[in-house]
């Protein structure tokens, strides 16, 4: 029987199949994820978005000059 | 204030698009009046450290980027808390202020439009005491 999801904010976590026994031959490759910081540049992006009516493509880059309040958030139809 | 607003999510477009039409529209009974942008994959996100790989979402993280493209500040909340509009707007309305003035002035704890700021140089060490008061702070 499938287990029915309680009612949250946060998505179900996705299982994934663990593989590490498989890759304990390969070189592990590390990326190196430099967190942002205040003072320095935002990290560039481009991406589809929804406007008024609209499918856009949004470039980051394109807002030079304008202050930008970038607000990401768990997902449409969620509660909060 | 003029600042451009944009939403990321890791739905599609199409997604945001039935959000806004079924629900977002009926509370301010108008469309979304700025673009709601896809991250499907995460890839903005972990540009910005804001991506939880666990549950393929973002978390809360919300960033203030000047016009020069830095980053002057940001917050990040997990899913359960939504953020203080107004307090993004005071800092907006702060960080506007530092750049108009070119860091002539600058704003204390608990500083709002119209309420004491500093003028950082030599004659203001050790005299912070003189021209703001503690209680400001929690006005």
């Amino acid at each position: 029987m499938a287990e029915e999801l309680k009612p949250g904010c946060t998505r179900p976590e996705i299982k994934r199949e663990k593989k590490e026994e498989i890759t304990e031959n390969v070189i592990e490759k590390k990326e190196v994820k430099s967190m942002v910081k205040v003072g320095k540049p935002a990290p560039l992006f481009e991406a589809p978005a929804y406007h008024e009516g609209k499918f856009i493509n949004v470039k980051l880059e394109d807002y030079k000059g304008k202050w930008v309040l970038l607000c990401f958030y768990p997902g449409d139809f969620t509660f909060v | 204030m003029g600042v451009e607003v944009l939403s990321v999510s890791t739905d599609s477009h199409f997604v945001h698009k039935m959000w806004n039409d079924h629900e977002l529209s009926k509370m301010i009974n108008k469309d979304i009046p700025f673009p709601m942008v896809s991250d499907a994959g995460g890839y903005i996100g972990t540009l910005y450290g804001i991506y939880d790989e666990d549950s393929g979402t973002e978390t809360r993280g919300r960033f203030i980027i000047d016009p020069d493209g830095v980053i002057q500040g940001f917050e990040v909340l997990t899913p359960p808390v939504g953020r203080n509009v107004s307090e993004t707007i005071r800092q907006i309305k702060a960080f506007q202020l530092v750049r108009k003035t070119q860091g002539g002035e600058v704003t204390p704890s608990g500083w709002k439009p119209g309420k004491t700021t500093l003028k950082p140089g030599p004659d203001l060490v050790g005299n912070v005491w003189k021209v703001w008061k503690v209680e400001e702070a929690f006005e």
